[in-house]
């Protein structure tokens, strides 16, 4: 029950429209979850509220982390691709944590780097600029940009979209190692099958919690046409949310 | 007239005019590396509004020295720039306008003012040197306010390089390691309008930039590295001073603007023959294997 990352009847909203709704449950500790759900079902919202990009409107977050134990990759990185800086060195921005802004890289850093651009199967890239990598050899760079932060949880916004098969399969490896490692992993996904076969964890979202617990359980027939029926729906005259719906399904959490 | 009198003599034989080269290479050491991030961040033309900026500081300088001290008016335009950067600032974030949007009515409303308060008092021809410059009358003081602004802007930029190159690049992350983006952002700001001021008495508020923009484009077209950039630009800058002047003294043109069309044949010359340019897309090379 070694609760990391607690949500608290959390609400996220756009223009006081929900956009994350009444959401309880907890991330454990080493988890591996996948958070999963329809276009539109908050699972951004979600990733950006508990980085602190966004404010809950109602309910908390809660946990004992500071920022740097954080590894984020956001879906729509606002990333300048065309920014003439070497694979090498954008890797060494994961030291971040070690060597602050001002800080000197070593020679530990620079040949925890090679290690890890070695192991995303990106070695001898080092002094590439990033202009001229393909988007999966960009993303591999991102991942070994995360191994090298080190950091006890991880989120991945939709990390492999627009990423061939083999690609993803080196990725959900790292992703496995990390689990291995005893970090917890949070990442948002598409690819139902993914889910299933790497995934032992999910939270289902349509904005509200669908279920949260063990894969299996959770993506069960009927909970993902339940997903499904919740449409995206914005509706202009939607009056104010009393209150919570009374026994909002989470994993077993915290009043 | 030997290699010499063409291109040592002018330095040589007078002040004003060794005054005005190492006025020039310290701009372009400061301006070029400035003009280069201004380009990545994609804020070329905000730089140039920057400039215009500066004016109504410079003009209220101007009216209180009673001449064109350069002490004065670089304080005022260092106050006029960063308030129209601050104001524009606060507006985008509080509004619907986008930065660019507040910046260029912030800048046209300063322009005017600018041009207003100095017609009230100068004549025409303190109106046509704070718009283009008088780069050959530096004097003393002035070279150690440009010297002063030029080293300023090198040691800080050495210092904040990594996290602004980060909050450049991938801002975002930047926010997730809890760098402080804005910080540096506001900083990389101020070193904008400080070389605008110590580029002010040199080029004029219109070509301000002129050492900044055009020298960062041809670093852009040959350089693949950032600090191949850097170097490329500054070098461009340095050169366009110096044949610039060299040109302006021989051929008795004005100095500010040979120097500024320097810099554009350089430009012109990149276009057509850098990597990327017409040049290579005329007369293709083969392929490579692999």
């Amino acid at each position: 029950m070694n609760a990391l990352l607690t949500l608290d009847n959390l609400t996220v909203t756009y223009d006081r429209h929900p956009a994350v709704h009444h959401v309880s449950g907890f991330f454990r500790a080493g988890s591996l979850t996948a958070i999963a759900g329809p276009n539109g079902a908050g699972k951004s919202t979600l990733m950006k509220a508990i980085m602190g990009e966004l404010r809950p409107a109602e309910g908390r977050l809660q946990h004992h982390l500071v920022r740097s134990d954080f590894g984020y990759l956001p879906q729509a990185a606002d990333i300048n691709r065309r920014f003439p800086i070497s694979v090498l060195d954008t890797v060494l921005l994961g030291a971040w944590r070690h060597t602050g802004a001002f800080g000197a890289n070593g020679a530990k850093e620079h040949a925890q780097a090679a290690a890890t651009l070695a192991a995303v199967g990106l070695g001898g890239f080092e002094r590439r600029p990033i202009g001229s990598l393909s988007a999966g050899q960009f993303q591999r760079v991102l991942f070994a940009r995360l191994l090298l932060q080190d950091a006890k949880v991880i989120l991945l916004d939709e990390p492999f979209t627009a990423i061939d098969a083999r690609t993803t399969q080196d990725l959900l490896d790292i992703v496995a190692q990390w689990h291995g490692e005893g970090r917890t992993v949070i990442a948002v996904l598409h690819d139902l099958e993914q889910v299933r076969t790497h995934f032992p964890e999910t939270l289902l979202l349509a904005r509200e919690c669908i279920a949260w617990g063990p894969t299996a359980e959770v993506m069960s027939a009927g909970n993902l046409l339940k997903a499904r029926m919740m449409a995206e729906r914005w509706d202009d005259g939607a009056g104010i949310c009393e209150s919570p719906s009374g026994k909002a399904p989470s994993n077993g959490v915290v009043a | 007239m030997s290699a010499y009198d063409l291109l040592i003599a002018p330095f040589a034989d007078y002040g004003f005019m060794r005054r005005a080269l190492v006025a020039c290479l310290c701009l372009a050491l400061g301006s070029g590396p400035i003009g280069v991030f201004l380009m990545l961040r994609r804020m070329s033309l905000m730089g140039d509004a920057m400039s215009h900026a500066v004016l109504p500081g410079a003009a209220i300088g101007y009216l209180v020295a009673g001449s064109l001290s350069l002490t004065a008016m670089g304080i005022g335009g260092l106050v006029a720039g960063l308030s129209v950067a601050l104001l524009s600032g606060i507006v985008s974030r509080a509004t619907v306008l986008q930065e660019d949007a507040s910046f260029a009515s912030f800048y046209l409303t300063s322009l005017a003012l600018g041009v207003l308060i100095v017609s009230l008092r100068g004549s025409n021809i303190d109106l046509l040197h704070v718009l283009f410059g008088t780069i050959l009358a530096i004097d003393g003081p002035a070279l150690f306010l440009i010297g002063g602004i030029t080293s300023v802007t090198l040691v800080t930029l050495a210092i904040v390089y990594r996290p602004l190159v980060a909050e450049c690049f991938d801002p975002g992350f930047l926010r997730t390691v809890g760098g402080r983006g804005p910080v540096y952002h506001a900083l990389f700001l101020l070193l904008v309008v400080l070389n605008m001021v110590a580029s002010f008495q040199a080029l004029g508020t219109l070509m301000a930039v002129g050492l900044m923009m055009l020298p960062a484009a041809v670093a852009q077209l040959w350089g693949r590295s950032l600090t191949a950039m850097i170097v490329i630009a500054a070098g461009t800058a340095a050169v366009s001073g110096y044949v610039g002047l060299v040109a302006s003294y021989h051929l008795e043109l004005a100095s500010g603007p040979t120097i500024i069309m320097t810099a554009a044949v350089i430009y012109g010359l990149s276009i057509l023959f850098s990597p990327s340019g017409f040049a290579r897309r005329l007369f293709p090379s083969p392929h490579l294997k692999g």
